[in-house]
């Protein structure tokens, strides 16, 4: 396997071949925030707030699913970034019905994280307050999709980690949500096997045990990297 | 010719509105009605959202009272659940509720009401507030303001914090009360009982001396009186059973289920209000008036249970020679409710069970719909959820502490400016005297109509041709 050199912030990288900015910004100890990036699942690229500026490149590109290149300059926390993380943290807010004060996620969010993190203090977009519904038919969790930025964190990890492909996206642009099964109510998708990776995945509160109230929300995100390394490596250690 | 005046906005109170005061053509009162201006939609928007999510939620009705809310929609999930709450779960949710009651009253008198005995009616209204009264007293408002503070620590020793603390959950409590909570608690109860007996012995004194003429002006009318009370017909504030008793004392009804609210209560629609006009249904709207809070507490009651509260309360009926009926009454019941809060947090902070780490129940939806009541510092409220079989809303209903006092502050008003309010030019201190008729009740307008936006008084003097001739606002 051959070594890519590189420099990301200044710092010279010196990482195998076919990992991503994302990866090697992380081993260089460069935060770079993200919000559909998980570790141990596929990387897709959808919340677009690792987008870093590569030299020579007009684009912004992905850092998760962008790989490093032979003498590639990488700049991740920009003004222009800034800006744009900014943009983008404010758009999730103002494309879901997202309610602190009384989400079973708040205090133990990835969003409200981030959010904190790319110094959002409000919104300059107006809200498109949507009308989402909530379903609490499966007997443990529920999904409520108001709370939902479609980071497709569960998709990928109840297809890649439990095999089980309970989850998908319907429509497309705006009109997008997860669908269960076939469209079906949670409570009556036959595939669930009611493991609670989803829960675990989820960065937000839209996934949640039943019966969870204001800040009650926990994840067991370890159980995750456990299940993968088990199964990639054979070594059974948390 | 006739007139109105109007006070807009109500000052010192917790939320907004005001008051049209409407004069014949003599020039004197003819009516006076106190309009609740808010509007705010709780029942509506959660619709559609998981039982579970409702204390937390409608907590946010309020940030004086957001326990009253915990505890109401908690208990309407315990039955939606069909669990009993473990033992020690619902001695830490009266706790909760005892210092909430603490903190409420504290507030009440001391923040809000106190200013005007202590420092007049006709007092410089720039003065006449709290800050005044620190300048004037400092000790007492000092110690009022550690009295509040006391109430509020209890609720942040078991919810992790003073407002909008979500920490009852239906089947229970999310989490029980540390051994340095109780020692804390613990310490600092002495200091507590010494404000209380020094207010009390305040406003004793008052009551017997200048404030006479506004113990017969302030709301002195019969009615009747709805609270909860114990298995025992003792003073009660969680759980137990509705009681109507009238202004002679005699019991009404008796043993009456929350369940069964909508069998005995109506409740009324004016135009010009927000709040609905709650009355006793067998005797019609508005016959039906009645009033809730503390002083319909202390009237609906046996005794309190306690041995400092129940003698406080027999001097308190024997200075009112029977049953205390007029609404000025409600500061002094106020003040005997802090103290038996406190006398109550006391016993149960020598109770074992109140350290339990049992304290959550949990269940499925085994009931679609769960209606539950708790007594709030204000009065009786109460919580009606529908729920569909996965547990989401299908309809909300909220009867809140100060609606049903509506009819009542409406007549307590009138009374006052019937006394006090003289043809078109009206002096800032009588004005004073019928805002401080709606503070006896220390209403809760933002729980009431379940609004936002800025609070404060308007008095509207309106002629007999409908004209506004005066008007006051004060923000």
């Amino acid at each position: 396997m051959s070594v890519k050199t590189l420099k990301i912030d200044g710092i010279d990288i010196a990482i195998e071949e076919g990992t991503t900015l994302l990866q090697a910004a992380r081993a260089a100890g460069v935060p770079i925030p993200t919000l559909c990036h998980l570790d141990g699942v596929a990387d897709v690229g959808a919340c677009r707030l690792c987008l870093v500026e590569v030299g020579g490149s007009r684009r912004l590109l992905p850092a998760c699913v962008t790989e490093v290149a032979e003498g590639m300059e990488v700049q991740t926390n920009t003004p222009k970034l800034q800006e744009y993380r900014r943009m983008a943290v404010e758009l999730l807010f103002s494309e879901g019905n997202h309610v602190c004060a009384v989400c079973v996620a708040n205090g133990n969010c990835e969003l409200q994280d981030v959010a904190i993190q790319v110094g959002m203090d409000h919104s300059r977009f107006t809200y498109r307050f949507p009308d989402r519904g909530v379903d609490v038919s499966h007997q443990q969790f529920g999904i409520d999709h108001n709370r939902c930025i479609l980071c497709t964190r569960c998709v990928r990890v109840c297809d890649e980690i439990e095999g089980a492909h309970v989850w998908d996206v319907a429509q497309r642009g705006a009109a997008c949500y997860i669908v269960s099964g076939l469209n079906q109510p949670w409570g009556e998708v036959d595939a669930c096997t009611s493991c609670g990776k989803c829960v675990d995945a989820c960065p937000t509160g839209a996934i949640f045990r039943k019966g969870s109230t204001t800040g009650e929300k926990e994840r067991d995100r370890a159980k995750l990297e456990f299940l993968v390394t088990a199964r990639e490596k054979h070594e059974w250690t948390r | 010719m006739a007139k109105t005046v109007v006070i807009d906005p109500i000052t010192r109170i917790e939320g907004h509105a005001k008051i049209s005061v409407y004069l014949n053509d003599a020039g004197t009162v003819e009516d006076a009605r106190f309009h609740v201006v808010e509007y705010r939609g709780f029942e509506k928007f959660c619709e559609g959202r998981p039982f579970t999510e409702m204390a937390g939620i409608t907590a946010r009705i309020c940030g004086i009272c957001p326990v009253s809310h915990l505890l109401a929609a908690a208990k309407t999930g315990d039955k939606i659940l069909a669990v009993k709450v473990p033992p020690a779960a619902e001695k830490l949710r009266r706790l909760m509720n005892l210092g909430q009651i603490t903190q409420s009253h504290a507030l009440s008198f001391f923040h809000l009401s106190s200013p005007d005995f202590l420092l007049g009616w006709d007092s410089d209204p720039a003065q006449r507030n709290v800050f005044g009264l620190i300048a004037s007293d400092p000790d007492l408002a000092r110690a009022g303001i550690r009295l509040r503070q006391f109430g509020q620590t209890v609720i942040e020793l078991l919810g992790a914090r003073k407002i909008h603390a979500a920490w009852t959950v239906p089947g229970g409590v999310r989490s029980p009360l540390s051994e340095e909570g109780r020692q804390w608690i613990l310490d600092r109860l002495p200091e507590s009982f010494e404000t209380v007996n020094l207010a009390l012995n305040l406003f004793k004194n008052l009551i017997d001396s200048q404030l006479q003429e506004e113990v017969q002006v302030f709301g002195a009318f019969p009615s009747l009186f709805m609270g909860l009370v114990s298995k025992t017909g003792n003073w009660e504030h969680y759980d137990g059973h509705l009681r109507f008793t009238d202004s002679a004392g005699n019991i009404v009804a008796d043993h009456l289920s929350e369940d069964d609210y909508a069998d005995f209560l109506g409740e009324a629609v004016e135009k010009w209000s927000y709040l609905k006009f709650p009355y006793y249904k067998p005797l019609g709207y508005p016959d039906g008036i009645y009033r809730v809070g503390p002083l319909a507490r202390l009237n609906v009651c046996h005794q309190i249970g306690t041995e400092a509260a129940d003698r406080e309360l027999q001097e308190f009926r024997d200075r009112a020679g029977g049953v205390p009926t007029s609404s000025f009454f409600y500061h002094y019941a106020r003040l005997i409710e802090i103290l038996t809060a406190l006398e109550h947090i006391q016993i149960l902070m020598d109770d074992p069970d109140i350290v339990s780490n049992r304290v959550r129940a949990t269940g499925g939806v085994n009931q679609l719909t769960g209606i539950g009541v708790s007594e709030a510092p204000r009065g009786t409220l109460f919580h009606h959820y529908q729920v569909d079989e996965n547990g989401l809303i299908r309809k909300v209903n909220l009867i809140i502490a100060t609606g049903h006092n509506n009819l009542a502050m409406n007549r307590t008003i009138t009374q006052i400016a019937k006394q006090y309010v003289r043809g078109p030019e009206i002096a800032e201190g009588m004005l004073n005297r019928v805002e401080a008729g709606i503070r006896c009740y220390d209403p809760c307008l933002s729980c009431s109509t379940h609004a936002a936006g800025q609070m404060p008084l308007h008095i509207q003097i309106v002629a007999a041709d409908g004209q506004v001739v005066n008007e006051v606002y004060r923000h």
